[in-house]
């Protein structure tokens, strides 16, 4: 038997930066959306310590406003693969007083999970959070660390960032510090989807074209249901949509579209002119509105 | 992701006004990267400016505070390609803190494009950019003349500049064949995509064109087999019960099942049992592979371990010399004490010695108390336990490491062994 093992460079990049946190970090997480990149370093991570399980839980932070299709597939995805999952609730962060649910034209539920995410990292003392981000999403994120420093609020000093040489990992931290790590920090929104296409990995239905209620604002397509505010001269039309980033319902926009198989998806990806995040509306809020939020510890 | 497409790393580098965020902003233009979205942000904010042209340079220019000194403060990342090439660009700052950012910015890149204004030629900075791409052995520099639109597109002043620049490349470690001169302009989109009308008199590729024809060969070193063991798998599951696996990068060279192989520190030997990668099992892998080994005998490896093949034994030694890139701003001094982190490997390190500073601009070295920020310098530590190197020249992955402070638990060196 002779059989040569070509690594994909970008795929090898992330099991290293995964098997480094599961080395250097006491209590790691995943934090789980339930979107295509979460999905992904899932996949990497089985890949990473196989065959042994994932040495790490998976950490959902619910807005309540997620569509019920990401739900469902989260709840199969973990039985499947055997992984412990925590989901902490936006609503409960509500219900405490410690943030204050948005009201009006843009409201949403997106910036809240801030506080929830940084009360679950408390409450499970996690030392480091992986994430899905990837650096070509915005211009914020194209000069954050594959280790990312926050202190205990949660914050990120991008003037103060640890340098990272070659692919020397440095994970030491003070008490009270945790670090955010980006393992698909390197690929691109077509990288990822190339990848589910090879492996043929399981995502949720919302991201291939289906009928859905939507309404048009702003020149974006928005879902119209009783989470999302609507104005009454805003009329509902019933679309062929599918979404290309799933967060809260209340910041994601669907693009019109026929693409209704993972090939069709991904030429369309190819022959995309609008950034994937072009369909986000918390960016749409100011240039800089990624970087702001950064700051307070939104991943 | 689409194996087939090479992967290209590319670190830029120039002076404040070198016009490197307007070559990037160009690339990603005429490789058709720019999203409408991006597009329409970047007409509006130029328009805002009064600017008669797109300034490509608010493609990459990311945070707040840099946009409101216009300068880049940082290493940023940016992603594209084209049918044949996946590229990802560092894109490191021209200015004071220049060579921390550019030594972390090219450290994980292959190909450096060092800018040049042909307005004023060679400057101090072009020497200090190359020094660094020397110091890090990248495997091929390309010296973009930038701004041939201000000089008329003058055939004579790229090739003064060019003779200039050949005069330092002779005092570095780099081959004529590993440097290449292209003339463009970023802002016109001249030599960028495609080869330039305007000046017939180069022959050579258009800069796109140039990165494109690389060949693995010079991109990437071939040496020894280094595994330096970053996890122990033992899945501890019924089907899996006895599974021992050693997890790990494999750098420099390809291990085989059947290879005698020596782990160190304990210098205990034994054979590649085999080869895994996720689920299928394979009876080589080459170097870059993420990948789980199992030894025939029982051995006890921990992380940090290093396996090699038993005829290639690499240094074992406590004493060691390094140049040191210091860039943290805490000096380096004598006596200090840090954390070195070799590979994945951590001892402690004191600093015996320093023996020089080096000017980055090979202009030779000086004697020095002290590393400050952004001094390279050659230092020699003790540690408390051997670690298992080659040097540097020899095999980059297992000869270079980072200092961490031991109070701050900051990276505040990056070294590469002698």
């Amino acid at each position: 038997m002779s059989n040569l093992f070509i690594p994909n460079p970008k795929e090898a990049e992330s099991i290293h930066i995964l098997r480094e946190v599961a080395a250097q970090f006491e209590r790691p997480v995943l934090l789980f959306s339930g979107g295509k990149d979460s999905i992904t370093l899932v996949r990497l991570a089985q890949k990473a310590f196989y065959p042994a399980r994932i040495p790490f839980p998976l950490l959902h932070i619910d807005t309540g406003h997620n569509f019920p299709e990401t739900i469902e597939f989260r709840d199969q995805l973990v039985a499947e693969l055997g992984l412990e999952l925590i989901v902490r609730n936006v609503q409960d962060s509500i219900n405490q007083g410690k943030v204050t649910e948005e009201r009006g034209r843009y409201a949403s539920r997106n910036t809240l999970q801030t506080t929830t995410l940084l009360d679950a990292i408390e409450e499970f003392k996690f030392d480091a959070c992986i994430g899905g981000a990837r650096r070509d999403e915005e211009k914020a994120r194209a000069k954050e660390r594959v280790f990312s420093v926050r202190d205990d609020f949660g914050q990120w000093d991008e003037k103060n960032q640890r340098p990272e040489l070659f692919d020397m990992l440095n994970g030491r931290i003070h008490q009270g510090q945790n670090v955010r790590v980006f393992p698909i920090s390197n690929w691109t929104e077509l990288d990822v989807w190339e990848y589910i296409k090879t492996e043929n990995i399981a995502i949720p239905s919302i991201y291939f074209a289906h009928k859905r209620e939507v309404f048009f604002r702003d020149g974006m397509v928005w879902t119209a249901n009783e989470h999302v505010y609507r104005e009454s001269h805003e009329e509902v039309f019933e679309k062929m949509v599918r979404f290309r980033t799933v967060g809260d319902m209340t910041c994601t926009a669907a693009v019109l579209s026929d693409a209704d198989t993972l090939e069709a998806v991904v030429a369309e990806i190819r022959d995309s002119t609008i950034s994937e995040r072009g369909a986000r509306i918390d960016d749409k809020r100011s240039e800089a509105a990624m970087e702001s939020r950064k700051k307070v510890g939104y991943f | 992701m689409t194996q087939n497409r090479k992967l290209i790393k590319i670190a830029t580098a120039g002076s404040v006004d070198d016009g490197k965020s307007t070559l990037i902003g160009r690339l990603l233009f005429d490789t058709k990267s720019l999203t409408t979205d991006k597009l329409e942000a970047i007409e509006k904010t130029s328009r805002q400016r009064g600017f008669d042209y797109l300034d490509f340079s608010l493609a990459t220019d990311g945070l707040i505070a840099e946009r409101e000194q216009g300068i880049t403060i940082d290493v940023a990342h940016i992603y594209f390609n084209t049918a044949k090439t996946n590229f990802v660009i560092a894109d490191t700052p021209g200015h004071v803190e220049y060579t921390r950012n550019m030594v972390t910015g090219a450290s994980t890149s292959q190909v450096a494009i060092i800018l040049i204004d042909a307005r004023k030629g060679v400057i101090e900075q072009t020497n200090r950019h190359f020094f660094i791409s020397n110091l890090l052995r990248l495997g091929h520099v390309v010296v973009a003349v930038n701004k041939m639109d201000l000089v008329n597109y003058d055939e004579d002043i790229f090739l003064k500049i060019k003779a200039d620049f050949e005069v330092l490349a002779e005092k570095s470690d780099f081959d004529t064949d590993q440097i290449t001169f292209i003339p463009i302009s970023a802002l016109k989109g001249e030599n960028i995509a495609k080869h330039s009308e305007l000046m017939p008199w180069y022959v050579g590729n258009s800069l796109l064109d140039h990165l494109e024809v690389l060949e693995s060969s010079d991109l990437h070193e071939s040496t020894v087999a280094r595994f330096p063991i970053q996890y122990v798998t033992r899945p501890r599951t019924e089907a899996f019960h006895d599974f021992r696996g050693f997890s790990g990068k494999l750098y420099g060279g390809s291990l085989k099942v059947g290879d005698e192989v020596t782990v160190l520190p304990s210098f205990t030997e034994s054979k590649i049992k085999t080869i895994h990668f996720f689920d299928q099992e394979y009876s080589e892998a080459l170097p870059g592979a993420s990948i789980t080994i199992t030894l025939e005998n029982e051995v006890n490896i921990s992380r940090g371990d290093m396996l090699v093949k038993s005829s290639e034994l690499p240094k074992s030694e406590k004493q060691i010399s390094a140049t040191i890139c210091q860039v943290n701003s805490k000096p380096l001094k004598v006596g200090d004490k840090y954390t070195l982190q070799h590979g994945i490997n951590r001892v402690l390190a004191k600093v015996e010695s320093i023996d020089s500073v080096i000017h980055t601009d090979f202009s030779g070295e000086v004697p020095a108390a002290q590393l400050k920020l952004n001094d390279i310098g050659k230092v020699n530590f003790r540690l408390s336990k051997p670690i298992h190197f080659d040097t540097y020249h020899d095999n980059k992955s297992n000869g270079r490491f980072i200092l961490i402070d031991e109070g701050s638990y900051d990276t505040v060196g990056v070294g590469f062994i002698e």
